[in-house]
């Protein structure tokens, strides 16, 4: 086999120059197959960034045209007027993302380990209410928790509900509609890790005489680590900045930072904060994952 | 004896919560297909007051809606097509060739995905706005496109990584010059993870209403329209929609299985 192959003959001088022309030609860029995809990213991912973060230190209006001021003063006027809905932002997707990976580990873990020879079917069955349009499951859950709706009454009559207490229009609402709507995004990378895992590794533990809960915390948990980082940043990233789960299922009360970026810029027509809003939800949004992801010590993922 | 039946009782456990989470998915898409056969009372339709086929008869009564279906048809058409050539190109780029700067320009793929899309939708308002550009129907197609390429990416990278490269080294051995190797064998073997891509871009932007809400102008999508007839009162036909959505989505699904079965048994068989 190895005589066919002239690559494995005993390198001469010209060989040896040979392989180190291709090495450069390996280190070189790709351009053909770069440049498309790299020019559509800087053109409408980097030069809108700085397009939103030059507006956002601008003064001006639609009707007299922006200029650039410098004027660092938004950021705090925005931060004092809109720190409600910033905090909240983030205290939402944050328990949206605590509650999706509470729901979804054992989901995923039952899927990979348990589910036979329905594993196939249980993973397009996670997929598959997402082939209805993300507007219309969110709106099916406000018949779900309407005021006269069984879920209120059962949690009424249980107790877990005062007479008048109700579901919709609360953060409570919110929170579950943001860990329904975006549940896959956990489930899914959780899957993909957990299923690599070698059951004999598994079988080794118990066979040290260690508890199932021990081998759980020793051998399934920490090399399932990469997916809970996967799922909880595609399942964060998106909560935090989502505002159609407030409008439908929460109340005025409730806003969270897209909403207010949203009627910033599409309905007050107020570019600067609306900008400066923006800018800070994306810096917060890269700080809080790079940090986690240094401290969970999932490096691979970037 | 205790032991064994704890142990099937934590077998079925977990397996019975994996089914309850499951029932929690679909909850909201049993209330979707049950509403389209409502025949609400009033402009909402958010009690049940009666069955009635009527919404489903003729679903494009509705003005407005059915343009607005087509309309998302066009433009997931387009976007897909364009994402699937870009993210192919970089995904192989990626892959195949190691090169200064690709750490860099896995980042530059990678950080889309990481930003909210209030931010991506916004900052591609100020461009649209500084640049002059009336947000319409090309607005929304180039932003579909950007959101979608670093799926398209990621997917065809996870395919060509699992690819054995010594086929393509066969082919060559047997004289096949790049071109037909290439068309032979490089492409037939992405082709999977090329199509899951493809499916993913056209999904992604077929359903997107955030990124969509920034760039639309007056442009009305169907999760537009939806978001629109929220404010005034959904009619059953939008669940029509939605029914149907699910349903054509699950016969892909299916059928796609079904050609996979029979492949895979045609060829161990």
């Amino acid at each position: 086999m190895t005589a066919v192959l002239p690559r494995e003959a005993p390198p001469t001088e010209p060989a040896a120059e040979q392989e180190a022309e291709a090495r450069a030609a390996r280190r070189r860029p790709p351009w053909l197959l770069l440049l498309p995809g790299l020019l559509w990213l800087a053109l409408f991912f980097l030069v809108p960034m700085l397009t939103l973060a030059s507006t956002s230190l601008q003064t001006g209006s639609l009707q007299t045209g922006y200029s650039l001021t410098w004027t660092w003063s938004t950021y705090s006027d925005a931060w004092s007027t809109y720190g409600d809905q910033l905090v909240r932002s983030f205290l939402y997707a944050g328990s949206a993302t605590v509650l999706a990976l509470l729901i979804g580990y054992p989901l995923a873990y039952a899927i990979a380990f348990k589910a036979g020879r329905w594993r196939n079917l249980m993973l397009v069955l996670v997929i598959a209410p997402f082939f209805t349009s993300f507007l219309i499951r969110t709106l099916a859950w406000k018949i779900v928790l309407a005021d006269q709706g069984w879920v209120v009454g059962a949690l009424q009559w249980i107790g877990l509900l005062g007479e008048n207490g109700r579901l919709l229009a609360t953060p409570a609402a919110v929170v579950l509609g943001l860990t329904y709507n975006f549940l896959p995004f956990m489930v899914l990378p959780l899957y993909a890790s957990l299923e690599k895992i070698d059951p004999r590794l598994l079988e080794a533990a118990t066979d040290l005489y260690a508890t199932p809960a021990r081998a759980f915390w020793a051998v399934t948990w920490p090399l399932s680590i990469p997916g809970v980082v996967a799922g909880t940043l595609l399942t964060f990233i998106p909560a935090a900045g989502d505002y159609v789960n407030v409008q439908f299922l929460g109340n005025p009360g409730s806003q969270m930072i897209g909403n207010v970026i949203q009627s910033r810029f599409l309905t007050v027509l107020d570019y600067p904060v609306a900008a400066a809003l923006s800018i800070t939800v994306m810096l917060t949004v890269l700080v809080l994952v790079l940090s986690y992801v240094r401290r969970v010590g999932a490096k691979e993922l970037l | 004896m205790i032991v064994r039946t704890v142990r099937a009782a934590r077998k079925h456990l977990v397996l019975a919560f994996g089914v309850l989470v499951l029932l929690y998915l679909f909850l909201p898409v049993f209330v979707v297909v049950a509403f389209s056969f409502n025949d609400p009372a009033g402009r909402f339709n958010f009690s049940w007051s009666g069955f009635t086929l009527d919404s489903w008869r003729d679903p494009c009564s509705v003005p407005g809606m059915c343009d607005s279906v087509l309309l998302s048809l066009q433009i997931g058409v387009i976007a897909t097509l364009v994402a699937t050539l870009l993210g192919t190109l970089l995904a192989f780029g990626l892959v195949r060739h190691s090169f200064r700067g690709r750490a860099g320009t896995s980042l530059l793929v990678f950080l889309p995905m990481a930003t909210p899309e209030v931010v991506m939708g916004a900052s591609l308002l100020t461009l649209f706005v500084n640049a002059g550009v009336a947000t319409g129907f090309w607005t929304i197609v180039i932003a579909h496109i950007l959101f979608t390429v670093s799926f398209v990416v990621v997917t065809v990278k996870a395919r060509l990584a699992g690819f054995d490269s010594r086929l393509e080294e066969a082919a060559m051995d047997l004289y096949a010059d790049e071109w037909q190797t290439f068309r032979r064998i490089t492409l037939p073997l992405a082709a999977p993870g090329i199509f899951a891509g493809a499916l993913l871009a056209f999904a992604l932007s077929f359903d997107d209403f955030i990124i969509t809400n920034f760039n639309s102008g007056n442009t009305i999508t169907f999760p537009m329209y939806v978001w629109g007839a929220a404010q005034r009162g959904v009619p059953p036909e939008v669940n029509v929609i939605g029914t149907g959505m699910f349903l054509l989505a699950l016969l892909l699904v299916g059928g796609a299985e079904v050609v996979r079965k029979a492949r895979t048994g045609a060829s161990t068989g």
